[in-house]
């Protein structure tokens, strides 16, 4: 059925259709619409046997649902940014403990300094935490990629986290497509755990494991993840049977086949990408796009089959790995490791800094005369930065750092390059 | 039931006396049909109080859950000393996840067993959480609280040994006042815990007004299996705070184990109560007051004030804690149960 809503609600109607039984809630943005769409549900009654748990803390949230997972009930939860982060112990003992929780994470950056804002540095924070991560592209895909994160989850034992971008994606109205309940149905068995706390067949979950194993139990979530790139284009396939639409796999590309430039990024930003390649492309640029869905597992033979034509790569990424340079892109320079491609990093849009066309149409033909430095901060304010670092080549107590340089810049609207 | 009411401290060690009592009022650990759910074999330290207080609460709670038992515990001594893989020592289902998490996790297991049975997929399974004092009082304090709150329909059990016992001997907020331990020899100038510090977490748990609150001690192992029966017999939050006393990080002999858990009631340094929805109900009677002295001396984690030079002064301020414990829960008055 065709309706126009919220990012967050086109989510919550996804995640009630997969038939949750246990839903931990707590609030932070931009993820609150979600747990609040479900929360409805519940009440109204639309969404059946669920127990809707209001928790202390996202720390809690994530070990609640460790409890109901292994317990034998279909899991899910939400948070984004410090929240995230608050969970972090917990996050990883539920990916080593092989338990299929489903979580969105409404991308949004990471503080101090505290922003509420986009970027997509609190979940590749997480990227060696075990997790599956899809990162959406559009509120249709948001709400597919849940559906088909439980089927995967489940099948293979591990958590998964369905990325979208916080406010562009959650709180952005749009057309969404929501399957109806049969066809969910269809698509996503029953939950029938590996694992189970039951009185009839006592074990124990959670023992120490020594040197002796440790390294085969680690290399068996390795191994999963591995079976992951198979199974998620086949899920992809599978999904288009039942719902007729295109969503998911581990990577789309866009205008690449006969590009000489490619430009690789995750979520919402490649709608603003794709827009700018169809006018560099008619200007007679030859530029395409690579999308990437499935962060964890990378797919690294996708990445490099997708860019073996091209003569140089551009990682746009929404994150910052800091003291070194990109996160994404460090993957992607694994991947076509003796391809003799030129590679460039360009960190983006971070704490919801805007990626405009015009930003980008430069940055990509200066790219395409090789004219980029190996990272680059696009919309950089560099009077703000060096006045900042003058400052303190100056003065021994010269303050905090953040708020002197809020007070140079004055009273502004948001940051629009 | 027996003609003359039998009380367990005649028969000197609160564990015998089977033989005169009619069945149903024989002890859990006196039934053939308890379930050994910690199992022997495990590798707590000779004559660990947890290991005792484990053994007999969970049995109580698996005889009163009709065998319907889920366990979730915490890091800690109790985590380590019975699942040395390939050998676990439980014999239900159990689940260890974080140090600070267990009550969080108990509260999942809940609310999956309500929705299954909602659904007719399972029966009434019921959920305990156990962990250390540091795993309670510290580091799962705020999951604890929460889980409190909501009144989830999960017991939790806290085995007090006052110290993280599993680490190597450090204070806890459950360290007593000039306890010595590893870390609270560089505070102050006394080598023992500040007085002042520290938190009661039983009298906490009350303030949240949760169905049942109990204390207990693995002196009086018919008291505790008392409680924990009583407690499986309500819903809703319940806490038992349980004294054991650890050889290893209390410097006591490993035969002594129950004798110290008894000073500390008898010197009433450790009230023994049961409280519901927020209010003291019962207390179990120090039957012969003793000093505080008595107490401590065995332990060397009290050494430092025993000495050639008594800290008199101390001893004095431990003895008005215990004087106050006996005013707030009428330890002296006559027996009630």
């Amino acid at each position: 059925m065709l309706k126009q809503c919220e990012g967050s609600h086109a989510v919550a109607e996804a995640v009630a259709l997969c038939r949750p039984e246990v839903i931990c809630a707590y609030p932070i943005s931009p993820q609150t619409h979600i747990v609040e769409g479900l929360g409805e549900m519940v009440k109204s009654g639309e969404l059946k046997d669920c127990e809707f748990i209001n928790v202390e803390s996202e720390f809690a949230a994530m070990s609640v649902a460790i409890g109901s997972s292994a317990a034998g009930a279909r899991t899910y939860t939400a948070t984004a940014s410090q929240g995230l982060l608050f969970m972090v112990e917990a996050v990883y003992n539920a990916s080593g403990l092989g338990l299929p929780i489903v979580m969105t994470v409404a991308n949004r950056a990471i503080g101090a300094p505290i922003n509420i804002w986009n970027d997509h540095s609190d979940s590749l924070s997480q990227r060696d935490c075990g997790w599956i991560q899809l990162f959406a592209e559009t509120n249709q895909e948001a709400l597919d990629l849940h559906i088909q994160a439980f089927k995967l989850a489940e099948e293979l034992s591990l958590p998964v986290m369905v990325c979208m971008d916080g406010f562009i994606l959650t709180h952005a109205y749009e057309r969404a497509d929501i399957p109806t309940q049969a066809q969910v149905d269809d698509f996503l068995p029953p939950y029938e755990p590996r694992q189970v706390l039951d009185p009839a067949e006592p074990v124990s979950i959670g023992a120490m494991v020594g040197p002796e194993a440790f390294m085969e139990v680690r290399y068996l979530a390795h191994a999963k993840q591995m079976q992951a790139l198979e199974r998620i284009p086949q899920l992809a396939d599978e999904f288009k049977k039942v719902f007729g639409r295109d969503t998911g796999g581990l990577t789309h590309t866009y205008k690449a086949d006969d590009a000489e430039t490619i430009v690789i990024a995750m979520g919402s930003v490649l709608g603003t990408i794709k827009d700018t390649v169809d006018d560099m492309r008619e200007a007679g640029h030859k530029i395409g796009v690579l999308g990437i869905t499935s962060f964890r597992p990378f797919p690294l033979v996708a990445v490099a089959a997708a860019l073996k034509n091209c003569k140089r790569f551009l990682v746009l990424e929404k994150s910052l790995a800091v003291g070194s340079g990109g996160i994404v892109a460090t993957d992607v320079r694994m991947a076509v490791t003796g391809m003799g491609l030129k590679g460039y990093t360009v960190v983006a849009g971070l704490g919801g800094r805007a990626i405009t066309k015009k930003s980008l149409a430069t940055l990509f033909e200066k790219a395409g005369r090789d004219e980029l430095e190996l990272v680059t901060f696009l919309d950089l304010d560099w009077k703000v930065v060096n006045r900042q670092l003058e400052r303190e080549k100056q003065t021994r107590r010269s303050g905090p750092a953040a708020e002197a340089m809020l007070r140079d810049l004055g009273t502004v609207a948001s940051k629009i390059a | 039931m027996s003609l003359q009411p039998i009380s367990f401290y005649q028969t000197g060690t609160f564990t015998v006396g089977n033989r005169l009592l009619a069945p149903e009022d024989r002890s859990v650990q006196a039934n053939m049909q308890r379930t050994n759910s910690l199992n022997s074999g495990h590798r707590a330290c000779q004559g660990c109080g947890e290991a005792l207080g484990a053994r007999y609460a969970i049995d109580a709670a698996m005889i009163a859950s009709k065998n319907q038992l889920i366990a979730a515990n915490a890091t800690g001594c109790l985590e380590v000393f019975s699942t040395p893989y390939p050998e676990t020592s439980w014999q239900i289902p159990w689940i260890h996840s974080l140090f600070g998490n267990a009550a969080a996790v108990a509260t999942g297991i809940a609310a999956a067993i309500k929705i299954k049975k909602q659904k007719g997929q399972g029966g009434d399974t019921r959920v305990v959480a156990q962990g250390g004092d540091g795993g309670t009082t510290d580091i799962g304090f705020g999951c604890l609280s929460g889980m409190f709150e909501r009144n989830d329909d999960v017991l939790y059990i806290c085995y007090d040994n006052g110290g993280y016992m599993n680490t190597g001997v450090q204070r806890s907020s459950a360290t007593p006042s000039s306890a010595r331990t590893a870390t609270t020899m560089p505070l102050g100038p006394e080598p023992g815990n500040p007085f002042g510090q520290g938190k009661f977490v039983p009298a906490i748990a009350m303030a949240h007004e949760i169905p049942y609150v109990a204390t207990a001690t693995v002196a009086d192992l018919r008291d505790l299996e008392y409680k924990v029966t009583r407690a499986m017999g309500m819903r809703g939050a319940r806490y038992i705070h349980i004294l054991v006393p650890c050889p290893l990080g209390w410097g006591t002999a490993s035969h002594d184990t129950i004798r110290i858990a008894r000073l500390a009631k008898e010197t009433g340094i450790f009230p023994v109560f049961e409280a519901e929805h927020g209010e003291v109900k019962s207390a179990l009677a120090i039957r012969r007051p003793l000093p505080v002295e008595d107490y401590l001396r065995p332990q060397k984690r009290f050494a430092h004030l025993f000495g050639k030079n008594p800290a008199v002064e101390t001893i004095a301020r431990i003895q008005a804690q215990a004087d106050k414990n006996i005013r707030r829960y009428g330890l002296l008055e006559t027996e009630t149960r």
